[in-house]
């Protein structure tokens, strides 16, 4: 079976993305195993993906939290960066012109979450880095990983070889996800919150990283192919682990107060704004040793330095009616023009009440603060609490 | 006497009142039901407006007058356990009951064959 490889061999291989030319729904690797437990299918980003099994929304959600779940996410985009002159410490000076995160000082064996930002200091994507030995690997969102290709192949100099994966990718999350995992695994156990790792599953040569989008510990394992279905087969095989679909894994990271690029972060907003200064490590802030250097780079520093005018906050609605993407916000329960709009909102089954995100003005968006959202023509009342709505899991040390 | 609409509710008549609620295809198609809001007793209700509103986790779905009339009675139980419209959406998941303005239009509505031929 095929190595995680070397970049040259994978180089050798035609960027591959598994869209059908006529306009029909490209599949993952597990779609078969998708409608043989049931699953109910949506069209998500040119792919037929699953939104949820015959369990149920609210059941894979919480399972998720109290066991283990197991995700599809296939479709997302898997893009290995090397050079075979320089080396990673090549592709991370490289890497640091396009991406405001310390790159350089990424250590091999770690990951690290990054944002591809435009020359407006707008966002393109989020997505992970991650550093081996003798190579990067990305992982960008399904919706953008088109235009994130063009616009990193845009930019790459000669001396660099980036190679789109044909490899699927599953998410294990869950605080049963390592003893599920450590079953097919070795060294799983010993990972620690966003190490890396070439480990093999059922052996099959498989990229692991302990990291995942719903606040909760985890995996996510890039695998080849062929065996995809396999392996998730074979976790699904555990009693503790249950498959998950979109639905809940919307849910669960919306709870986790992450953001999803396309409705929380897109290139309207700028990382300050999205309240993800966090990601930006010092050294690439005003003062900082390599200070700037990426696109937009002046609006993203000025925005930090001086706070930005709009942020991203958590809202609790004050009632049970779920507060949802696009509502607008105002500052009083009478008159007015909206002060913000809601980018994300639901139930949260973790937390049994409606959660939301959105954009106030920075000086409203105070924990405590108390802000109105328009629902079918009635304003609802509700708060700026701090994120995430339920505390995270990861294992950090 | 049970009638259907083509927006999957329902509608049990006595004397001038019909009970209404979601159908069961409705139900298994939502999901989980995390919210439900009730139009007033004694509002109007016009045919295919907006009456009431059932929400699962990922969207928000309108339930339609399915005939003209006046609210005489809601479902507190299904607006305090949302679920509940789920697990007998036909039975004690009812959402609310109108006083018909026409009786005769609601032989109009489909039978249970119909609609379990309109719903396949």
């Amino acid at each position: 079976m095929s190595a995680p490889s070397s970049a040259a061999a994978d180089a050798a291989r035609p960027d591959t993305i598994p869209f059908e030319p006529s306009g029909d729904l490209a599949r993952t690797p597990l779609h078969a195993l998708h409608l043989r437990l049931g699953a109910k299918m949506t069209a998500f980003a040119g792919y037929d993906m699953p939104v949820q099994y015959p369990a149920g929304l609210m059941t894979e959600h919480l399972h998720t939290r109290a066991a283990a779940g197991l995700f599809d996410v296939s479709h997302m985009g898997q893009i290995a960066l090397a050079s075979p002159t320089g080396g990673t410490d090549e592709v991370a000076v490289w890497l640091e012109t396009l991406i405001p995160v310390d790159v350089i000082g990424l250590k091999a064996g770690r990951q690290r979450y990054g944002l591809l930002t435009d020359d407006a200091g707008g966002v393109r994507d989020d997505l992970m880095i991650a550093r081996f030995e003798d190579r990067f690997v990305l992982v960008v969102n399904a919706g953008c990983k088109i235009a994130d290709e063009a616009h990193l192949r845009a930019h790459l100099p000669e001396t660099i070889e980036m190679t789109v994966l044909d490899r699927g990718l599953i998410a294990l999350q869950g605080p049963g996800a390592e003893a599920a995992l450590a079953n097919l695994a070795t060294g799983v156990a010993a990972m620690r919150f966003m190490d890396v790792a070439e480990i093999d599953v059922l052996g099959a040569p498989c990229l692991i990283s302990r990291s995942g989008y719903t606040g909760e510990d985890g995996f996510e394992i890039s695998v080849p192919p062929d065996r995809a279905e396999a392996i998730a087969q074979a976790l699904l095989d555990d009693p503790s682990v249950l498959p998950v679909g979109l639905g809940a894994r919307d849910s669960l990271r919306l709870e986790a107060g992450l953001c999803l690029h396309g409705a929380d972060i897109d290139r309207t907003t700028t990382p300050a704004e999205a309240s993800l200064v966090w990601a930006i490590q010092p050294v690439r802030r005003r003062g900082g040793a390599r200070e700037g250097g990426f696109p937009g780079a002046d609006r993203v520093l000025d925005d930090i330095a001086n706070g930005p005018k709009r942020k991203r906050v958590g809202l609790r609605p004050e009632g049970r009616a779920p507060v949802r993407a696009g509502a607008a916000l105002y500052a009083a329960e009478e008159g007015g023009e909206p002060i913000g709009a809601v980018s994300s909102g639901g139930f949260g089954p973790s937390v049994g009440a409606p959660v939301a995100m959105g954009y106030a003005p920075s000086a409203l968006a105070q924990p405590g603060a108390r802000l109105f959202a328009d629902v079918r023509g009635r304003r609802l009342g509700l708060s700026v609490v701090a994120l995430p709505f339920v505390p995270a899991g990861f294992k950090r040390a | 006497m049970l009638r259907f609409t083509d927006e999957h509710e329902w509608l049990k008549l006595e004397g001038d009142v019909a009970t209404v609620g979601i159908t069961a295809f409705a139900a298994e198609q939502l999901g989980d039901l995390v919210f439900v809001e009730l139009p007033k007793v004694g509002a109007t209700l016009k045919k295919a407006e907006a009456a009431a509103v059932v929400e699962s986790v990922k969207a928000a779905s309108d339930v339609y007058a399915p005939l003209d009339g006046e609210v005489t009675e809601i479902n507190d139980a299904a607006v305090a356990d949302p679920a509940s419209v789920g697990t007998d959406p036909q039975g004690a998941g009812w959402l609310y009951k109108m006083k018909l303005a026409d009786v005769a239009a609601f032989d109009g509505l489909m039978d249970e064959a119909a609609y379990a031929e309109f719903a396949k």
